[in-house]
């Protein structure tokens, strides 16, 4: 009977030290955001999908020379490209650059094998699609997109 | 074996999954019951096996690196680190001495971060919820630190054979100076609003006890082990990386019960903040990358390393055939033993004890299925 009303007795014990701690943390600085409304910013090492990168010196033109390193080389098999020769042109252009987003691990093994540092990461981390083809990204349309 | 029909109609199964809440992934667990009481609980394993260990084999080694964050999802960088600590032991290489730092650093950030995400869930297993607002809030700082330098949140990809990805700044070491701050802050905290809570205390305590024997027999290991008081811990029993040069204690206790493993998890957190402290005053200067040769043959022969994951010990075992493809991979998770003892731990307990046992496994099940 006795350890009975002990243990009422810590339980209320508990209740009270739970709550001043509870009373406490109400009183500091909210730490949620409201997401959709406001947006934390983020690092600028964050890792999105993979984009083609302009040359800084030629600012027209991304540093892609279809190699075909980055898509040797990705452990997921998700990047497919193209390049064919131009007249005039020297070395190979490249015509396609295809991203399968939704196979890509974002391991960064084609960020680091491309021999003209072609590729970065970007920063978009919403993603939002109907069907599995919206995620299958264009690298090329990107870049050539953002020039206009 | 007799079956159901045999003993009665008040026995009954009583399916625990695939989804349930407090089983933290896919797992299913068939219950035997009796009334309240489990009288044959047997976990049934798979649902997400993606065979990782087949992939290893079937690949340039390079390419295995982004799975091994896919196992365990909570300390993805120390699975990153014993996968590229099998190939460097292999293959012979060595990481610079400031990569071996950094991959100290961020793992035991990893293994705090795993720990914060498991005082959380097992508080919430048991139907207190306010305490996950907490150690999420905590648990977030430690993603924020560990994306800066990462890159990811949670399923890093950060250590390469020789070195690791990106070198930490001055903004990394801060920040973690000042993590190590606040957390340090926030132990009494959960000591008074969790450890010291009456009713959190009725639900673990005594609950799921078993002997250094029983462990033993089972081959569990990690701070389940620890509850027994079996200071067995990869870190010092067979140290890697620059763990040699860090004074850290192993703590353990003796009942063997939910509460110990508890316990033993809360000092760890202690502890992987004195090893931070000790690696940042310690870090040493120069290159975060070794020279490593552009196209790495795996040499013919095998390889061991052990590391110490929040779970236990985990163990890549590694046989190369001259190739760059593995011969054979191995990988011994300790969530998978640790399970293995469910049956005979929780036989004859009551349902919402098996709930308590399970959360103090801290278990992982893509890891177990991998
Ligand atoms: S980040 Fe990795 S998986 Fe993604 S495209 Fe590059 S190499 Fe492939
Ligand atoms: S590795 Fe770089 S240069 Fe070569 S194809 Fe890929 S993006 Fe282009």
């Amino acid at each position: 009977m006795k350890d009975y009303f002990a243990l009422i007795f810590s339980g209320g014990k508990s209740l009270i030290v739970g709550m001043m701690i509870t009373l406490r943390e109400a009183f500091r600085p909210v730490v949620t955001v409201q997401y959709p409304r406001e947006k934390l910013p983020i690092s600028p090492n964050f890792r999105g999908h993979t984009i083609l990168i302009r040359d800084n010196e030629k600012p027209e033109k991304h540093r892609c020379i279809s190699c075909k390193m980055c898509e040797r080389e990705c452990p997921s098999n998700c990047i497919e490209l193209a390049g064919e020769k131009r007249e005039g042109v020297k070395g190979m252009v490249l015509i396609t650059y295809r991203l399968d987003f939704t196979k890509c691990s974002l391991c960064g093994t084609c960020v680091e094998v491309c021999p003209t540092a072609a590729l970065d990461f970007s920063k978009v981390y919403q993603h939002v699609g109907f069907a599995r083809e919206d995620f299958h990204y264009d690298l090329l349309a990107m870049v050539e997109e953002e020039e206009k | 074996m007799t079956t159901i029909a045999e003993q009665g109609e008040h026995r009954y199964v009583l399916n625990m999954g695939p989804q349930h809440p407090s089983t933290h992934g896919v797992l299913r667990v068939i219950l035997e019951m009796e009334g309240e009481y489990v009288m044959d609980p047997q976990p049934v394993l798979g649902y997400g096996h993606r065979m990782h260990e087949k992939m290893a084999e079937s690949r340039p080694w390079p390419n295995f690196l982004p799975n091994a964050a896919r196992m365990d999802y909570l300390s993805a960088l120390i699975y990153n680190h014993g996968y590229v600590g099998v190939v460097e032991r292999l293959a012979g290489i060595e990481a610079t001495p400031r990569a071996e730092y950094i991959r100290v650093i961020t793992s035991e950030l990893n293994r705090l971060q795993s720990h914060l995400l498991w005082l959380g869930v097992l508080v919430l297993d048991l139907g207190a919820f306010t305490p996950i607002m907490y150690t999420f809030e905590d648990r977030e700082k430690i993603l924020d630190i560990l994306e800066d330098v990462t890159g990811s949140r949670l399923t890093y990809c950060y250590m390469r054979v020789g070195g690791v990805v990106r070198d930490i700044d001055d903004k990394f070491v801060e920040g973690t100076r000042e993590f190590i701050k606040w957390q340090r802050s926030r132990m009494p905290m959960y000591d008074k609003l969790v450890t010291g809570n009456i009713i959190f205390r009725k639900r673990i305590e005594q609950i799921g006890e078993f002997s250094p024997d029983l462990a033993r027999r089972y081959g569990l290991t990690g701070p389940v082990l620890r509850g027994t008081g079996i200071p067995y811990d990869i870190r010092r029993a067979e140290p890697y990386s620059v763990y040699p040069e860090f004074d850290f204690e192993i703590p353990t206790e003796t009942t063997g019960d939910c509460m110990a493993a508890y316990l033993v998890r809360v000092r760890e957190i202690e502890q992987s903040l004195r090893i931070l402290e000790q690696a940042l005053d310690k870090l040493p200067d120069g290159p975060a990358m070794a020279k490593v040769p552009k196209k790495l043959k795996l040499p013919a022969g095998d390889a061991c390393y052990a590391v110490e994951s929040p779970r236990g010990e985990l163990v890549y075992h590694l046989t190369g055939d001259g190739s760059d493809t593995p011969y054979r991979m191995k990988i011994r998770v300790p969530s998978f033993s640790n399970l293995s003892l469910l049956p005979e731990l929780c036989r004859g307990m009551l349902l919402s004890d098996l709930c308590a046992c399970m959360g103090s496994l801290d278990l992982v099940i893509p890891e177990i299925d991998r």
